[in-house]
């Protein structure tokens, strides 16, 4: 984690993750153990941005949880440019699904939180680079403000400060914009791809909806029920910068009815598990 | 001085206490002062307030006097008492002209915020470590809830015999109510904090003393401060115990006193001089809780 000062920006924020034959099983007592992840095996590239879609409860959590460092897969690794992955730490750095900021310090004590760790920069320092990504996300004239004070988009770009200010090898973003109106949401979508396009920093961004998975990302895994494990990979070679247009494009469609397609399979399995209900796969189909 | 001036000069401070309050609140929702005052004083919860003081005094009042119903026409009645409390040449030798009286209250006071400050000092640490530590908090926790439940004046005995005198004996059995709920308030405002504060802290490389100061002290605030206001409270009820076991000054030992010498006004006069302490001593508590966390008043009156 010390090894990159801040010195070399260059080499800052591309770093490789990749994840090999993860499983992970949850055993609660009084319950059947469950089979979160099985051999689970996937690779975000240096300066990509992967998303990770899937069906609800198929372990994508715990995915990002084991690649943060926080859980330890029960067989498998996590490495982070080739070095295994044993705890939370400096390189990795997660965005949650509800904000964490700490609600007891300003907006720029918790961008500067990080960046003044033992070892890390000076307070001045520190100040100045959270305010360059302050500026940034429009937040400049509400650094003092508690986190209560702000609203849900804007704390969730405060949240994305306070990680990016650490200039880590790769950002795990767990379904970040969860919860936000339809509006913010897009504007969060365009403030994370400005961001990305100037730090050029790996991303691992976790989320269960289709649209924002083809608009964000570079590529797109597909996971599926549980056990989770990655179904299938779909390039997104939509050219960038993207802005709504893209939405309009026949390429668009098609990339989108093939993740679609992928998904609801697993969607639809839920069902037919439930009670043999396999027309509801074709119903599925019908709405995309 | 006339008793009738005093209670003049009494009624006159506490309205202009009201008033400034009412300035301030002018301020903040900016109208004008007149205009915020009328508001008050025609307000609903204003008037039950007064009502609801009205209704006990009149009580009183008619059960001890106007009716002097069997039992309760031994009490003293209200004005009885307040005119006894602000004599300056009292019945009983209490009233707020008499150097006994501050004596009482000193004594009281001083054993009250002895027992607070320790309390304070030695409970939210503990509290922090048990919530902190897994380990400490299976060493100590079983003893902590058994010895809890102990009533402060079962110890009076022991303390006695164990520590030099009576004054460090009520100090102690004051104190030992105060910290466990200072303590037990202060693990519970530790768990309490969100999981994903601390991974967040952990991610962005925080060492243990980060951590602590950072996040698990400001995050167990808000319990801490409600552990304190009821610390402050135990503080006093089980002073007022001790000290009508164990003392030779202090309120409670005045209100015992007093029953032993059938002085009954003077016991109100304890009583209600124990109220309005009480009541100042947690207001105290709680604006410096207020100052501590502004970020969570702002929560409350934030955009």
């Amino acid at each position: 984690m010390a090894d990159n000062g801040s010195k070399n920006k260059q080499s800052q924020g591309k770093g490789e993750l990749v994840l090999q034959d993860v499983t992970r099983v949850f055993r609660l007592p009084g319950m059947p153990s469950c089979t979160t992840l099985k051999n689970c095996s996937f690779t975000v590239p240096r300066g990509s941005l992967t998303v990770l879609v899937g069906p609800s409860g198929c372990g994508k959590s715990t995915l990002a949880n084991i690649a943060a460092g926080y859980d330890h897969p029960d067989s498998g690794k996590a490495l982070i440019n080739g070095k295994p992955v044993t705890g939370p730490g400096r390189d990795r750095i997660m965005v949650f699904q509800e904000t964490a900021l700490w609600p007891w310090m300003t907006v720029m004590k918790n961008a500067t939180f990080g960046p003044t760790m033992l070892g890390g920069m000076n307070k001045a320092e520190a100040e100045q680079r959270a305010m360059a990504l302050l500026e940034k996300v429009g937040l400049k004239d509400f650094k003092d403000k508690y986190p209560a004070q702000l609203s849900g988009g804007m704390q969730r770009r405060a949240e994305l400060c306070r990680a990016l200010v650490m200039s880590p090898q790769v950002m795990i973003l767990d379904e970040p914009f969860r919860g936000l109106d339809v509006m913010t949401r897009e504007l969060m979508q365009e403030y994370l791809l400005a961001l990305y396009r100037e730090t050029g920093l790996t991303m691992l961004f976790i989320t269960s909806e289709i649209e924002e998975a083809l608009f964000l990302g570079d590529r797109i895994l597909v996971m599926t029920n549980l056990p989770g494990t990655i179904k299938t990979t779909v390039e997104v070679d939509l050219p960038r910068p993207r802005d709504f247009k893209v939405l309009a494009t026949e390429r668009y469609r098609q990339i989108k009815s093939e993740v679609m397609e992928s998904l609801y399979e697993e969607g639809a399995k839920i069902f037919t598990k439930l009670d043999g209900a396999g027309d509801l796969m074709g119903s599925c189909r019908a709405e995309s | 001085m006339n008793p009738y001036i005093v209670l003049g000069l009494l009624l006159m401070a506490a309205l202009a206490v009201g008033a400034w309050q009412q300035k301030k609140k002018a301020l903040l929702y900016e109208i004008s002062w007149g205009h915020q005052i009328r508001k008050t004083l025609t307000s609903k919860s204003f008037l039950l307030q007064l009502g609801g003081f009205v209704a006990f005094i009149l009580t009183w009042e008619v059960t001890v006097k106007t009716l002097g119903l069997p039992w309760f026409n031994r009490l003293p009645g209200p004005w009885e008492c307040l005119l006894e409390w602000l004599s300056p040449d009292p019945a009983y030798g209490i009233s707020i002209y008499t150097e006994d009286y501050y004596t009482h209250i000193l004594y009281s006071t001083y054993r009250a915020t002895t027992a607070f400050v320790l309390a304070t000092l030695l409970g939210v640490p503990m509290g922090l470590l048990m919530g902190w530590s897994r380990k400490f908090y299976d060493y100590s926790y079983p003893l902590v809830e058994l010895i809890r439940p102990i009533p402060p004046l079962a110890w009076v005995p022991l303390a006695i015999l164990i520590l030099p005198g009576d004054e460090p004996a009520v100090i102690f059995v004051t104190f030992l109510v105060a910290f466990f709920v200072t303590a037990l308030n202060t693990l519970l405002g530790v768990e309490s904090i969100d999981e994903s504060y601390f991974r967040a802290a952990r991610c962005l490389g925080a060492d243990k003393r980060r951590l602590l100061f950072d996040v698990v002290l400001p995050g167990a605030m808000p319990f801490i401060f409600t552990g304190l206001q009821i610390s402050m409270g135990a503080a006093w009820f089980s002073l007022v115990a001790g000290e009508m076991i164990a003392a030779q000054y202090g309120l409670g030992f005045l209100i015992w006193d007093s029953y032993s010498l059938i002085q009954y006004p003077v016991i109100v006069i304890g009583m209600a001089t124990l109220g309005v302490i009480g009541w100042i001593s947690s207001a105290a508590v709680r604006s410096v809780g207020r100052k501590l966390m502004a970020w969570r008043e702002r929560e409350l009156f934030g955009a």
